[in-house]
């Protein structure tokens, strides 16, 4: 049975991890994501999980901690934020490279300087080329929901890579929802025993992590990794079969909203896009046909997948709460190269939002349906890359 | 020995074997070698245990040759070396002279 509660995302994510109760966990603060680890911290205390803590002096030793106690054997988390993220750089990459299927909650918030401590996307977007997984949530729900689901496909044979699960730092964090918990027995039934691929302390089989690999394997050993992240998809899909058929939530991919008919379309990540949700609606209600696509697995990213989804649309906003300096926003890369493959593709343009944690407002979204509609009508587009909610 | 290609490797470039650095020998990095002379040696066997690879060999409890495979030429066996007499047992040469 369902319990149904009133709790922040810092809290479901950290009860998350009460559930599956892992053996070693990485502990450093960082805001906005201070609150779940020192929630983990205190069903440590109070022996509510055998988990063993780390209380290390910075992220980059949490994220070395991590890659130790999975290589030794272990079920491993940790959580951070911006810069903590940005610190753990390096060994984001030896996490993914080693396979070792360490989950890490993100609370994303920008990144300095200027000096900022709350939600935007920079951190994470930033650890794109990490080679994790990335898998990004809406609500306080998603975030508990895709928690519980990361152990299961990180940790999957096929699979063994480590995973990020994102979510908006303070709008989410911070923010108490009705949210829907499940029994500790399920969640525990769900991720199952923790199955070891290569364990350091299984003393009878002498092993060594990280040798020094030149240009006679190195090339072969990146090929490997790109091919795992290929087959990542269908775990994901086939987790969310099994999380739906306990939980009765389904998930996949992305979220299309509306967009099966649509002429104009969204696409955003995480919290925006239940704002955006609401004046799709009104657009609906007005008879213009407005859809949205919220993606959820952003590493790997579904291409053929989001192309399908977008192809019968005249016209694309892509929003991103990121930006790469001098380019375009790092979602609006991806869903380019995905439509490119058509022959025939709607209208693509970028909005940047929300950065440092500005509100992203009703009217943001009307600005931008109100845009795609006069593309999609057989205007011209008049700017490809715009930052909006800005200050003239 | 023919390469593996990328489908054949072990995840996370683990090496699934015990004592498999014999394989890779490091000797031809060396640019100064170490030459033994036994007149100088009291078998403390400081050189065994300071060398960070394995390219001092012992035996039957005594200092035996070098083995150049793994001698990359650091230098820290002459500089434990206690000799006798204040004369060396171990003195560094350049390769090639």
């Amino acid at each position: 049975m369902a319990k149904v509660v009133a709790v922040t995302g810092n809290e479901a994510v950290a009860n998350a991890l009460r559930q599956v109760n892992p053996d070693v966990c990485g502990i450093y603060p960082i805001t906005p994501q201070t609150d779940m680890m020192q929630r983990y911290a205190s069903y440590i205390s109070n022996g509510k999980v055998d988990t063993e803590a780390v209380l290390v002096e910075s992220e980059h030793s949490s994220m070395s901690a991590c890659i130790g106690a999975s290589a030794a054997g272990g079920r491993v988390v940790t959580a951070t934020s911006s810069q903590g993220l940005a610190l753990m750089w390096e060994m984001l990459h030896i996490a993914s490279g080693d396979r070792l299927p360490i989950i890490m909650p993100v609370v994303n918030r920008a990144l300095s300087a200027p000096l900022n401590i709350h939600g935007d996307h920079s951190d994470a977007m930033g650890a794109r080329d990490t080679g994790w997984i990335q898998i990004w949530s809406e609500n306080g729900q998603e975030a508990y929901d895709n928690t519980i689901q990361a152990f299961k496909i990180g940790e999957h044979m096929d699979i063994r890579l480590p995973v990020m699960v994102c979510m908006d730092g303070f709008i989410i964090s911070h923010s108490i929802e009705r949210l829907e918990y499940l029994e500790d027995a399920e969640v525990k039934n769900f991720v199952g025993e923790f199955k070891n691929l290569y364990p350091l302390l299984d003393l009878d089989k002498p092993k060594s992590y990280g040798p020094l690999i030149l240009t006679d394997l190195y090339h072969e050993y990146k090929r490997a990794q790109h091919e795992v992240m290929l087959k990542t998809k269908d775990v994901v899909l086939e987790v969310a079969k099994d999380f739906e058929k306990m939980s009765g939530r389904k998930y996949g991919l992305f979220e299309s909203y509306r967009l099966e008919d649509a002429d104009i379309g969204l696409v955003i990540l995480n919290s925006a896009a239940g704002t955006s949700k609401d004046v799709i609606d009104e657009f609906r209600a007005g008879g213009i046909k407005a859809g949205l696509l919220k993606p959820r697995l952003f590493r790997p990213f579904p291409y053929e997948e989001v192309a399908e989804a977008l192809k019968n649309t005249k016209a694309v906003c892509v929003m991103d709460r990121a930006d790469s300096f001098g380019g375009y926003g790092p979602l609006f890369m991806e869903v380019s190269s995905a439509l490119y493959q058509l022959k025939n593709r709607p209208a693509l343009i970028n909005k940047i939002y929300g950065l440092g944690g500005r509100d992203y407002l009703p009217s943001h979204a009307e600005l931008v349906l109100n845009e795609l509609k006069e593309i999609a009508d057989g205007g011209k587009i008049k700017i490809f890359k715009e930052y909006i909610g800005v200050r003239e | 020995m023919k390469q593996k290609g990328w489908r054949d490797l072990p995840a996370g470039s683990v090496v699934l074997e015990g004592g498999s650095a014999v394989k890779f020998k490091t000797g031809s990095w060396r640019a100064f070698r170490p030459v033994w002379k036994e007149e100088n040696c009291i078998h403390c066997l400081f050189c065994w245990v300071y060398c960070p690879d394995m390219a001092v060999k012992v035996k039957d409890g005594k200092r035996a040759e070098f083995d150049y495979d793994f001698c990359k030429g650091c230098g820290i066996c002459e500089l434990e070396c206690p000799g006798k007499k204040g004369k060396k047992a171990i003195v560094m040469v350049e390769e090639g002279k």
